[in-house]
């Protein structure tokens, strides 16, 4: 049973910009049962049931799963699959692969990002204008027309095939540097130039001041980057062969192929995949949602 | 002897200005610095890049040994190539059916689950958590529920006593199976932005409209509908721009097939460049792709700054 109170406080999570409208009913009654239940209760299932079923059938045994027309509810809980993806030896590697490339663009799009977007918000150098003009002209490009030269740039710098063609392309996002920059500008300078004037250096300012004032842009870039380096195939595909440097992604797809009456086995690699962003997510679902919406409304 | 203390006064000007000529200098040292590892970063790989990708797409390259200038013959070839041609139209038939069909979809539950209704975070949790999964997670998910043999899809239609389908093994079907898994996992990013942008609809606006007697059907039609224009446009150009990247979804499913019905225009240039090694040609069709996203989203920027001017204007 929920109150008024707490769907409103769960809304809030989706919401933050929402204030309770100034006619909104006292706060102890209770909402009535709405029509809109019975569209709402079969379409919301509708949206979880792939994911059930994901889950599902990760512990499913393989003879539920082989038989024809499959088990659509497991008989008990078979760890089989996952015992058989753990114990794979390069299971567990992908996952470390994936948990590098992801936290070390992670890391560097927050340093280097607060860096350029710094500078770009604060400092006067020469060219600084038409120098963040090409920087966000280039976040108009679109990865397919950059993607064969880049596997070459990649080739001639020798990291084909190595966490390094991975690493290297995601260090830093114009996204990020812009993102960075339009939050820096927002800050009162006042607090800066104190600190500043008392003989602070550029970097300590920066570092002491701006980036602890600056945590929910810093949490969006964070989040995204997080999301879309842990996701990415594409990339991955081109620029790594060899199955010791594979990500998670690139593992499961080659996955599917070899063990493919192993449903079982590949939907448990798919939920370990699938894990770390549901866990991000659920953990912070308000600024998960909000740097989503607020970046796509400002795109 | 009066002359005195002016040469004094001049040099120290002299001095304040080359001290704030050399923090100037310092200060734009410092700055470079702090730009230089990201434009080293983003020009590096994407202004050489660019330009990279023109001079390929005028070359035959197999990405190992040197490559051959042959001028137009790239484009000249993509435009007598029926795979291509076949690319283009799958794109763009998968990007007619997701794109308005995820908007329309994204408007009405943002409508619904704006209500003041019980559980009605759950439910916007529930719709939006698709959108966060890789498309490989999704890819490798749905070949297995739709998976004609072991699949728990025929395994409920089996139940209702309706004929098995063949999914994504079935070129008539696999296009529109690819749209629907696009629409599980995107529309909830369509929801959320338009809860987000209802959540700026004027409260006196809609009072004010109540007041004059405006129905439900009037008030969406006249009041939100119209303050929803600008996130509308916005949202048209995001889903149009990744519809027509989709990429890792088709890799995942059905590498293109059956005979070619999901090959959509990036899977096309990935198989040349890295499958067929003909980098060149693959170089060519990326430009005509670049060059219809740059079309696409120059004119969306005109609508959309026309919109904003007309919101501006009211």
């Amino acid at each position: 049973m929920t109150t008024t109170t707490s769907t409103t406080a769960t809304g809030a999570t989706a919401h933050p910009r929402t204030s309770p409208p100034a006619d909104a009913p006292p706060p102890r009654r209770r909402l009535p049962f709405s029509a809109w239940h019975l569209l709402l209760a079969p379409l919301a299932l509708l949206f979880a049931l792939p994911l059930v079923w994901l889950v599902l059938s990760s512990v499913m045994s393989n003879a539920e799963i082989n038989r024809f027309p499959p088990a659509l509810w497991p008989s008990g809980i078979h760890l089989g699959g996952y015992r058989y993806v753990l114990g794979n030896a390069m299971f567990p590697r992908w996952f470390l692969n994936s948990l590098i490339v992801s936290a070390s663009a992670v890391v560097s799009n927050l340093v280097l990002g607060s860096l350029g977007g710094y500078a770009f918000a604060r400092m006067r150098f020469g060219g600084s204008r038409a120098l963040l003009f090409l920087m966000l002209a280039t976040m108009a490009v679109p990865f397919q027309l950059t993607m064969i030269p880049t596997f070459l740039v990649m080739k001639r710098l020798g990291l084909i095939d190595s966490l390094g063609a991975l690493i290297v392309p995601s260090l830093v996002t114009p996204f990020a540097v812009f993102l960075l920059r339009q939050f820096f500008l927002s800050l009162p300078r006042e607090l800066e130039e104190a600190a500043w004037i008392d003989g602070c250096s550029r970097l300590r300012v920066l570092f002491r001041i701006v980036v602890p004032l600056s945590k929910p842009a810093l949490s969006t870039v964070a989040v995204l980057t997080f999301l879309t380096t842990w996701n990415d195939l594409t990339w991955p595909l081109i620029a790594i062969n060899h199955d010791t440097q594979y990500t998670l992604q690139l593992g499961l797809t080659t996955f599917q192929g070899q063990h493919h009456t192993q449903w079982a086995a590949v939907m448990a690699g798919n939920v370990i995949t699938v894990l770390p962003v549901m866990l991000a997510f659920l953990g912070a679902q308000k600024s998960f949602i909000q740097s989503i919406t607020s970046s796509g409304l400002k795109g | 002897m009066s002359s005195l203390p002016a040469p004094f006064t001049l040099s120290d000007h002299e001095r304040q200005l080359r001290e704030r000529r050399r923090g100037r200098r310092r200060e734009s040292a410092t700055a470079w610095g702090f730009v230089l590892p990201s434009v080293l970063v983003i020009l590096g790989l994407s202004v050489v890049p660019v330009i990279w990708s023109l001079l390929l797409s005028f070359q035959a390259d197999d990405l190992v040994t040197p490559s051959r200038w042959v001028g137009f013959d790239n484009y000249r070839a993509l435009t007598e190539d029926p795979h291509f041609s076949q690319a283009v139209g799958n794109t763009l038939l998968y990007t007619v059916l997701y794109v308005p069909l995820s908007m329309v979809l994204g408007l009405a539950l943002a409508l619904v689950l704006n209500r003041r209704i019980r559980l009605v975070g759950l439910y916007r949790t529930l719709i939006f958590v698709p959108f966060i999964i890789s498309e490989t997670a999704q890819g490798v998910l749905f070949s297995f529920i739709l998976d004609p043999q072991f699949g728990a899809a025929n395994s409920v239609l089996h139940k209702l006593g309706l004929h098995s389908q063949g999914f994504l093994s079935d070129p008539g079907q696999a296009l529109p199976v690819l749209v629907v898994i696009s629409l599980w996992s995107g529309t909830g990013f369509c929801v959320m932005i338009y809860l987000a942008a209802l959540q700026d609809v004027p409260q006196p606006l809609i009072e004010a409209a109540k007041l004059d007697g405006a129905g439900r059907w009037h008030l969406l039609r006249h009041v939100v509908l119209p303050t929803l224009t600008p996130v509308s446009v916005f949202l048209v150009m995001w889903q149009t721009l990744n519809a027509l990247q989709v990429f890792d979804l088709v890799y995942v499913t059905t590498k293109g097939g059956p005979l070619g019905s999901t090959t959509l225009i990036v899977y096309f240039i990935w198989q040349q460049a890295f499958q067929n090694f003909t980098a060149g040609y693959g170089a060519s069709a990326a430009y005509i792709l670049a060059l219809a996203l740059l079309v696409f989203g120059g004119a969306m920027r005109l609508a959309r700054r026309r919109t904003s001017a007309e919101g501006a204007a009211r």
